[in-house]
């Protein structure tokens, strides 16, 4: 073992932290200490109370100037906790980081392990194969790559047009993309908000107005992302524009076009209303859309299907903006980095089939009764049953598809609210009984619970139970031709059946359908319950693991309206802390193909996801392209001459790991069969 | 004038095809026997073993020891040839990684010698008679065998090795330059294989015909299909072994239109020849999906045997681990 | 301990399945962090080797493993299709695949050597498998492979290598 790497023969400094209790109540830090201060190479050997702290980090500055030390190692927490913090200490006392190597006692052994001598045998081999791998480390620089200012930012809900604005107000490009043919996301929706009750669209539109006027954004709604490749700082996406048949530039947004349509009634479920009322084939998802321009169904419009219509929507625009021949366009954006914003879906209430959404008429989902209180509704703001009748009753079920085992167990976070919120709103409209049936009221955010206590007491009705179910089936008078909501009414504890005109499902929030496509589009992670992953639960919540990748607002968890915004405006500041910074340090963790050993064999190039490896036909042998390989060490382990060498991760790295945590082991040995011919 | 340097070749569990190969040097054998004076030959001279011992240690520049090491009369000879030469060097694949008698180590030495004796298909032992190390002949001489050890072993598991030429057998190319290396007193450093560092692709008359995006949708064998003398022979599905062996033979086999098989091991930095082949082969496999994986996988029926053909003694696992060992 | 004591003690000790485990770093190693942070209790015979990808595995390390003494070996890596480096754990798995059934030939079970899928939110999964393939390596008993070599040069080629184990352990001592 006489690895030099450039600075002389190793002379290991190696620190093993108490990290308090955590670890030294398990781990004995004194004979780990003892131990590899007997181990060749090493000159210091410490244990010391918490590494990380600063007089820790200037413990080891001080020992590298006194003992000359050239490499240091630190057994303690997780290194995706503390590597780059004890780096940063290495480089500070005079070394190059990378001669810094750090060994986890602590989440792989303190916190898991409960036998102390094995625990403490484990964190001596660790601690041995960690001295004997820093031999061969050496003294890498980190590439910096440029950032490119503009953002692309994905997902047109109030997160993403908050994000949009935010860094467009700071003087960077921004390339909203949203799918819908209009910005708005679900907000666009509601009635009005909890706890205020301000009207959504009121507070809504300003901002979706300033997302069209601000210069600096390029909104593309129809859009979607195709394909993203690249890295942080130079992302490539391609967006497709999924044709309106209308060219926007000219649309106006008069509408005359929907009134001379060939159809004089509307005929089609009409999305933006949930499907309570109908629309034309060619059609503005609703009035205040941003942009303003209508578009045209190709699944409906008889054009498409016969090519025989009169076109009168054509005669009567004066703008000439339709054009039924449109198709797919294509569109190569270069960013530095991305927001994801694109949001939610509501619970399918057909997944709780005790509660009889599809199947009994007057149950509706939240989102829908949204749709019915609003005044620009399809029914012009009247709560009316689906048979056209003023409800003299309303249940209101809270936690469906929530707090559920059968379906989803989280609680979605919102749905107590807006369904006191909708409780009171029926009220105001039709000033029946209300009821809300519920498991716990959960109400923690700025005026919230006081918005609990005025409902109280605007007499609406609770009751403390998880509803069992929703049924057409009277079995007393006052039942028939109702919905009667079964429950066992756990405060004053017996099962009552209550019936009623209108039954509102307070659907949860799931991730999108396509959230999975989506997220490996952007090489980015899900939980296990399909939201985007964020870096770390409390102090990362907007960044991912990959870098210059954000995400914000629903998609990373369910959440109310304020936390959308003041997650969206982390992410729009994380991405601003990027660009200003200009650029950023990428891990050197590369590989590279060693050329006077490469024979030329082509076995490494199909394996790069990133392109990185190419055959360079003048020299007959592999290249690596440094800016493109991400570090993976794919073609490192398959390079069937051994002449690709991964940085940070050499070969010699890892066996001398796999020597130092084997060291006398196997030892134990079995009877060997012996035919060896013995003299008769 | 000074006396000639001194050489010898010695072989193990050979087959002789390395004692041939120095012959296959051609005229060039005339340049060696100019230069040098071979002192033991036991296939082509009359020296023996007790003319050897008779020699002063360190008096023989260097000895050429072929074949793998299963006996103890082999290692007793290793051993004293290793006393009486200054270098040794390993010559063939046999002695430097075990060669084609190492695939023994997939077996039980009681194994093999059961089958040998008593249950080959042309076997007629009836008594079941087993070779012995010792018996009496005529009750009057003691007749001895050497012992058959457990495991096939490599020279330089046995000896202290200097310099290894590898080949099933050595080319004579090679042989020659090892032989002038070893005249002109440059030596390269203990240890050194006396063979190109690279793979063999880069000799390979057929590597501008193989594809720089190779997905093998399924595997062949020699004796399947009737290989196309001008493509690369894993783009036609073959296992050729070409980018784990070091290269120096001149693509021999390819030219006679037969892939690789790995026999002058791998490059100094590959610690095992086969786990580095397996990698690199099944990396570039289509499938994604476990079962078509497998599928595919099927068509390699015997993968010790094709990616350790000559390495096995000299791998990382050197041999089975037999179930009598455990416990 | 010096570095022969600590030979002697390897030789005596109640025999404890060994196992090196290669943690891809954006899902097994986090998966093994959280298990940490969430303080789930498991054996503690794995030790783990940390690499940014599955696809880094080279099926020498996993031969040198056990040639160095190792009674198990367990690969962690993201879920196919969820590999942050898009494709390394696909072809980690081609390798696996034929390398398990090849090790079977040599010798070593097919529950030594073990393949798991896990994502970063996973803290669970690596306690259980964990726990289940210490277990399962313990009913099959040490691989020894050095032990078995040394015992059998001892006894063929009178080399006695503890002897020149003892001298390199004395020497490494410093």
């Amino acid at each position: 073992m006489s690895s030099t790497n450039g600075n002389g023969s190793p002379r290991i400094g190696f620190y093993v932290c108490h990290c308090g209790h955590n670890i030294a109540s398990v781990v004995n830090v004194e004979e780990v200490q003892k131990f590899v201060a007997t181990l060749p190479g090493v000159i210091v050997s410490r244990d010391y109370k918490y590494m990380c702290s600063d007089p820790g980090q200037e413990l080891i500055q001080n020992d590298i100037k006194e003992f000359k030390l050239n490499r240091i190692v630190v057994a303690s927490c997780s290194p995706l906790l503390h590597e780059h913090t004890f780096r940063v200490a290495a480089e500070k006392g005079g070394l190059n980081p990378y001669y810094f190597h750090m060994i986890n006692i602590r989440e792989n052994v303190s916190w898991v392990n409960t036998d102390k001598v094995m625990a403490t045998e484990k964190a001596k081999d660790l601690a041995r194969a960690g001295i004997q791998r820093v031999f061969f480390h050496k003294p890498l620089i980190k590439k910096e790559v440029p950032i490119n200012p503009a953002v692309m930012i994905v997902g047109g809900g109030i997160a993403g047009i908050h994000a949009a604005l935010t860094i467009a107000n700071a003087g960077k490009r921004v390339y909203l993309v949203e799918r819908e043919a209009t910005i708005g996301g679900h907000m666009a929706m509601f009635d009005k908000t909890f706890p205020t009750l301000d009207c959504a669209a009121c507070i809504l539109t300003p901002k979706m107005s300033a997302v069209k006027n601000n210069p600096n954004i390029t909104l593309w709604t129809y859009a979607e992302v195709e394909k993203v490749e690249g890295f942080v700082g130079s992302y490539k996406a391609t967006v497709r524009h999924k044709p309106r048949y209308i060219k926007e530039d000219l649309c106006v947004g008069c509408m005359d076009c929907i009134d001379a349509c060939i159809y004089k009634e509307a005929k089609y479920p009409d999305e933006f209303n949930q499907g309570l009322s109908m629309r034309k084939p060619v059609y503005i998802p609703f009035p205040q859309a941003t942009p303003q321009v209508v578009l045209v169904d190709p699944e409906t419009c008889i054009d498409f299907k016969s090519r025989r219509c009169k076109k009168t929507c054509i005669e009567a625009c004066d703008r000439d903006a339709i054009d039924l021949h449109q198709i797919d366009t294509y569109e190569e954006i270069e960013v530095g980095t991305i927001i994801l914003s694109t949001g939610f879906k509501p619970f399918d209430a057909k997944r709780a089939p005790q509660y009889g959404y599809g199947k009994h008429q007057n149950v509706f989902t939240a989102l829908e009764v949204e749709r019915l209180v609003n005044a620009s509704g399809p029914t012009n703001g009247e709560v009316l049953t689906r048979d056209g009748k003023k409800p003299k009753s309303v249940g209101i079920i809270h936690c469906v598809g929530s707090r559920d085992a059968k379906t989803n167990k989280w609680c979605s976070r919102v749905c107590c609210m807006y369904s006191l919120k909708l409780a009171h709103l029926i009220k105001e409209h039709t000033d029946a009984e209300v009821y809300n049936f519920y498991i716990d009221m959960r109400t923690p955010g700025k005026g919230y619970e006081e918005f609990y206590d005025k409902l109280l007491k605007e007499g609406v009705h609770f009751i403390r139970g998880r509803v069992a179910e929703v049924t057409d089936w009277a079995l007393m008078p006052e039942e028939k031709d109702r919905l009667t909501i079964r429950v066992e009414d756990t405060l004053i504890g017996t099962v009552r059946r209550i019936p009623v005109d209108m039954v509102v499902l307070a659907t949860g929030l799931v991730p999108r359908d396509d959230a999975q496509e989506i997220r490996r589009m952007f090489n980015i992670s899900c939980s296990n319950e399909g939201f985007f992953l964020e870096r770390h639960p409390k102090l990362a919540p907007v960044s991912t693991f990959t870098d210059g990748i954000f995400i914000a607002g629903a998609c990373q968890g369910p959440k109310d309206i304020p936390d959308s915004v003041a997650q969206a405006g982390a992410a729009a500041a994380e991405a601003l802390s990027l660009i200003c910074a200009g650029k950023i340090e990428l891990e050197p963790n590369t590989a590279q193909i060693i050329e006077k050993d490469c024979s030329g064999c082509k076995s490494c190039i199909p394996l790069c996801p990133y392109s990185a490896i190419t055959f360079k036909d003048d020299i007959q042998k592999a290249y690596i392209n440094e800016a493109l390989c991400k570090g993976c060490g794919t073609c490192v382990a398959a390079c069937p001459s051994g002449s690709i060498i991964q940085n940070l991760f050499e070969d010699e790295e890892i066996f001398s790991e796999i020597d130092g945590l084997l060291k006398f082991a196997g030892l134990e040995t079995g009877a060997l069969c012996s035919t060896e011919m013995e003299v008769q | 004038m000074p006396d000639k340097p001194k050489i010898g070749f010695y072989w193990c569990a050979s087959c002789g095809g390395c004692e041939e190969s120095v012959v296959d040097l051609a005229e060039d054998i005339l340049m060696v026997a100019d230069n040098v004076d071979i002192v033991f030959w036991p296939v082509a001279m009359d020296f023996k073993k007790a003319d050897v011992e008779k020699m002063e240690d360190g008096s023989i520049l260097a000895t050429m020891i072929n074949g793998a090491v299963r006996t103890s009369e082999q290692e007793e000879m290793a051993r004293l040839i290793r006393r009486k030469s200054k270098l040794i060097i390993a010559y063939g694949s046999c002695a430097h990684l075990g060669g084609i008698p190492a695939l023994a180590n997939e077996f039980a030495a009681q194994e093999i010698l059961d089958y040998s004796y008593k249950i080959a298909p042309s076997v007629v032992n009836p008594e079941g008679t087993m070779p012995l190390i010792k018996t009496k002949h005529d009750e009057t001489r003691n007749v001895t065998l050497p012992k058959f050890r457990e495991t096939v072993r490599t020279l330089d598991q046995v000896i202290d090795v200097d310099y290894y030429l590898p080949g099933c057998p050595p080319v004579p190319k090679l042989l020659k330059a090892a032989v002038l290396t070893l005249l002109s007193g440059v030596l390269p450093p203990k240890g050194t294989v006396l063979a190109p560092d690279n793979a063999l692709c880069e000799e390979c008359p057929r590597k501008a015909t193989k594809p720089v995006d190779l997905a093998f949708k399924y595997f062949t064998r020699p004796h399947m299909i009737l290989a196309d003398k001008d493509k690369c022979l894993l783009s036609q599905g073959l296992i050729c072994m070409g980018p784990a062996t070091r290269a120096g033979c001149e693509a021999a086999c390819i030219n006679g239109n037969m892939p690789c098989s790995g026999c002058f091991g791998p490059t100094s930095r590959v610690r095992d020849q086969g786990a580095k082949i397996l990698s690199s082969i099944c990396s570039n496999i289509e499938a994604k999906e476990e079962d078509e994986i497998d599928a595919v996988l099927d068509e390699i029926p015997d993968p010790v045997g094709t990616f350790y053909r000559y390495g096995l003694a000299g791998s990382l696992l050197r041999k089975k681990i037999m179930e009598e060992e455990k416990q | 301990m010096s570095a022969e004591t600590e030979i002697k003690v390897a030789e005596k000790k109640p025999w404890e399945p060994k196992i090196i485990a290669f943690f891809c770093n954006w899902c097994t190693y986090t998966a093994a962090d959280l298990a940490g942070v969430s303080r789930l209790k498991h054996a503690p015979n794995v030790r783990v080797i940390r690499i940014m990808c599955s696809g880094r595995v080279d099926p020498q390390f996993i031969l040198q493993a056990f040639a160095s003494g190792a009674d198990g070996v367990l690969i962690g890596g993201c879920h196919p299709g969820d590999c942050h480096y898009s494709e390394g754990n696909y072809k980690l798995l081609r390798r696996f695949r034929l390398l398990r059934r090849m090790l079977g030939s040599m010798g070593i079970e097919p529950d030594r050597c073990r393949l798991e899928w896990i994502s970063a939110s996973e803290g669970d999964k690596v306690k259980t498998v964990i726990n289940d393939m210490v277990e399962k390596v313990r009913n099959l008993g040490p691989l020894s492979i050095p032990g078995h070599l040394i015992e059998l040069s001892n006894k063929e080629l009178g080399i006695k290598e503890t002897e020149i184990l003892r001298e390199e352990a004395v020497a490494h001592a410093g």
